[in-house]
């Protein structure tokens, strides 16, 4: 494997994570404040919508109309051509959009969960069914195109290009962007024409909330009063400060991420909005949460680490392992499992027992399918795409470095009278 | 403040909320330029002016029984299982394995034990995160999010790798064999002489689901267990010092509201489509908490709110068939239920329990002095 591969990895790496990143943010704000939100998901939907639905309108009908201008093309071929004015990029009034419908999911759990002390995690689910079944009937009324936008780049129905409906990708002073000139480069080279050029600005703008986050939540007296509020609330309630108040801006900060979130999935990596399109993110984003034990810096590394499992299953969908290798996991595993049961509880040995159970016959199940025990056996892709989940799994099992959430999390804050 | 009546907090809490929800969905449809009145005369005419209707109604129904039980046990015991679906698609694998490996003489022989093999692989997968919450304290909506995806990966792969039939295209297993033919309903009224429900899928597994609907009745209401169950759900320190074991409390419960999850495949899996499929559950499992949550967690009231879960699933595609409102409204009309009936519970309750103060003769409610 060469260099170049290696920064076309990690560059996908990159790209796949910033949607988590942002979404995994948007849950520390608000879960570091004692607010559980499996919402992101729908937020993010809703984002992913709106900013491209608001988007597509604006390229589609420019606020300034069309004027006559001459348009040159590589060749120095000049033409007369209709052009858009747009006094403001449609994709930032998209962005906007996003971020405003966001905001109203956030303030409907905030209202649920903060205002009538209802269960943080039924609002989250009605949030994501409300996120998944509006989108989808707000837009078969508007473009009736079967619960998608137009798409944001290409022509309109006049033939004129458009222009301003999605975030471009921003090429960096002297970065090479043909795979020809980039293959022969330095390595250098490779990683910064790759790696560090090329991205849209809501990649800079995500990987820059990073520090911001920490920051503010550990170096402001409002992240102070924020993380307190997700551990003792009564203990803030006492030193006069609004517990409310706090847990409402954590929401709305939380709403904001997840907008930019769900813009940038329709109108930077993608072209418009497709139904269901945020195809769990959410989740994933929360799982990178509990991966990151509630840190910003641990939420990149978390992230990154999926987005890098993404990019890897999408680079290299024919993984193969030697069968020999799997064996001994499963069996190593399965042995440590008992020896772990054995000296706990009854209930240890059942339950653990019978994992191990089946996790010997999946390693005898291997062994008899293949000629060889050398041999090597392909990966399943559901088992790679599935990785975040079986690790988040381990990670709240905590056998391997205990994930603790805030102690007041999920639990509504009564006022003593 | 005084404490609502029971029929209050039982038939008219959740009463208002369906309105709310109700209301809410009309203006909806309202804003996408169709008129409500006739979406809800379609819907009805749909689902429920027809046999053909109330078989797809009943059909429905029968499925969100089973996940709406799932979700009520465990909300008996204060946990949130949240992974019905994944609980389901493991049992629709179990149904799926009794189905095409044994050579059934007969269905009834067929059914139990697919009644077996869907509880066994249901409870089996939500056993892990029940372990996991009552030995490591590892958050269960966590672990049963994971484990819906999981199951969704494992049931791609299985089907695509080993259970799929030599040639075939399709991510499907093979059809299950005459033997293991669940008669429908239509079919079982046949036999007494009655033409109703035609071609439709309502079939036998329908009585099953109301057999545990009682059984979970008397689960919960009329055992030791049940108590013990319903003991933890209200206070786990109050119950640990009654004696009851905390962990065996929760594994069990989940054990059982897996297996009801799980028990969904006998009538989507083996009473349908009469094979394994990709997305079977057609998200079943989440219907379910809004089953669970209409309901007030009884098994009649689940029986009822899955009726209605039922009606709105057959009046939704009659809809999406006829008028330009897409199938998804259906999932907007149940966002609203579970958020108005599950998370703004207090929003409803409050002004009903002023109200009622208010009404209340002073009188009768005044604590006589010692």
């Amino acid at each position: 494997m060469d260099f170049l591969t290696l920064f076309q990895v990690g560059d996908g790496a990159i790209r796949l994570a910033i949607p988590l990143l942002l979404a995994c943010l948007a849950g520390l704000f608000s879960e570091r404040a004692g607010i559980f939100d499996i919402g992101l998901e729908g937020k993010m939907l809703a984002a992913a919508f709106f900013s491209a639905a608001i988007s597509a309108h604006f390229a589609f009908n420019p606020m300034g109309g069309y004027i006559e201008a001459e348009v040159c093309d590589a060749r120095n071929v000049c033409t007369m051509q209709e052009q858009p004015v747009h006094y403001i990029a449609p994709v930032w009034i998209g962005l906007m959009a996003g971020i405003a419908a966001s905001l109203v999911l956030s303030l409907i759990h905030g209202l649920a969960s903060i205002t009538f002390r209802g269960n943080q995690l039924i609002s989250g689910v009605a949030i994501n069914f409300l996120a998944a079944g509006l989108t989808v009937v707000i837009a078969q009324s508007w473009f009736a195109q079967g619960g998608r936008t137009p798409s944001l780049s290409g022509r309109d129905d006049a033939g004129r290009t458009l222009e301003g409906g999605r975030f471009e990708s921003i090429d960096w002073p002297g970065a090479f962007t043909r795979i020809r000139e980039m293959r022969d480069a330095s390595p250098g080279m490779q990683f910064y024409s790759e790696l560090v050029s090329g991205h849209t600005i809501l990649v800079y703008l995500a990987l820059f909330t990073v520090p911001l986050s920490w920051w503010v939540l550990y170096r402001t007296r409002f992240g102070l009063r924020l993380r307190a509020v997700g551990e003792n609330p009564a203990a803030v309630d006492t030193a006069g400060i609004s517990v409310v108040g706090l847990r409402y801006a954590a929401v709305g900060i939380c709403g904001v991420l997840c907008g930019i979130a769900g813009a940038y999935l329709s109108t930077a990596v993608q072209a418009g909005f497709t139904k269901d399109m945020t195809a769990n993110r959410g989740f994933i984003a929360l799982a990178a949460l509990i991966f990151a034990k509630w840190r910003p810096w641990y939420a990149l590394g978390a992230c990154l680490l999926f987005g890098l499992f993404f990019a890897i299953e999408n680079r290299f969908p024919d993984i193969r392992v030697p069968a020999l290798g799997i064996i001994a996991f499963l069996l190593v595993s399965s042995a440590l499992m008992m020896v772990y049961a054995l000296r706990n509880l009854k209930i240890d040995v059942i339950v653990l027992g019978t994992l191990s159970a089946i996790f010997v016959a999946i390693a005898l199940g291997i062994g008899v399918s293949v000629e060889s025990i050398t041999q090597s056996v392909k990966l399943p892709t559901q088992l790679i795409q599935s990785l975040p989940y079986i690790l988040t799994v381990i990670a709240v099992a905590g056998f391997v470095g205990k994930a603790i959430p805030p102690r007041a999390g999920g639990e509504p804050y009564v006022k003593e009278r | 403040m005084g404490k609502l009546p029971a029929w209050a907090d039982v038939i008219l809490i959740p009463l208002i909320s369906l309105l709310l929800a109700a209301g809410l969905s009309a203006l909806v449809i309202l804003a996408i330029g169709e008129s409500p009145v006739e979406a809800v005369k379609l819907m009805v005419s749909g689902a429920l002016g027809s046999s053909y209707g109330w078989g797809y109604t009943l059909y429905y129904a029968t499925n969100f029984m089973f996940t709406g039980l799932a979700v009520a046990v465990a909300f008996h015991a204060r946990i949130f299982n949240i992974g019905g679906e994944g609980q389901a698609i493991l049992g629709g694998l179990g149904v799926a394995l009794v189905c095409l490996y044994v050579p059934w003489p007969h269905w009834s022989l067929a059914l139990i034990f697919a009644i077996l093999g869907g509880a066994v692989f249901g409870a089996l997968w939500a056993a892990i995160p029940a372990y996991l919450q009552a030995r490591r304290g590892s958050h269960i909506v966590i672990t049963t999010i994971m484990f819906n995806f999981i199951a969704a990966g494992l049931l791609i792969y299985l089907l695509n790798e080993l259970l799929k039939p030599l040639g075939q295209m399709e991510p499907a297993s093979a059809s299950f064999p005459e033997g293991a033919h669940l008669p429908s309903l239509g079919d079982l009224l046949g036999m007494f002489g009655i033409d109703m429900f035609g071609r439709t899928p309502a079939n036998i597994s329908l009585l099953i689901a109301i057999i545990a609907c009682f059984g979970v009745w008397v689960l919960i209401w009329r055992t030791r267990l049940g108590y013990e169950i319903r003991a933890f759900g209200h206070s786990e320190s109050a119950a640990k010092y009654a004696g009851i074991d905390p962990i065996n409390t929760t594994m069990i419960a989940m054990l059982i509201s897996g297996g009801l999850a799980g028990l969904m495949a006998i009538n989507n899996v083996m009473g349908e489509a009469e094979r394994l499929v990709l997305n079977a559950t057609e998200g079943a499992g989440f219907i379910g908490i809004a089953v669970a949550l209409m309901g007030r967690n009884h098994p009649f009231g689940v029986f009822l709110a899955a009726i209605l879960f039922g009606f709105l699933y057959q009046g939704g595609a009659e809809l999406a068939l006829w008028t330009s409102i897409p199938r998804e409204m259906i999932v907007v009309i149940q966002a609203l239920v579970i958020m108005f009936t599950g998370a703004l519970d207090d929003m409803v309750r409050a002004p009903l329990i002023k109200l009622f103060d208010v009404f209340r003769s002073p009188a009768r409610d005044q604590v006589p002095a010692e």
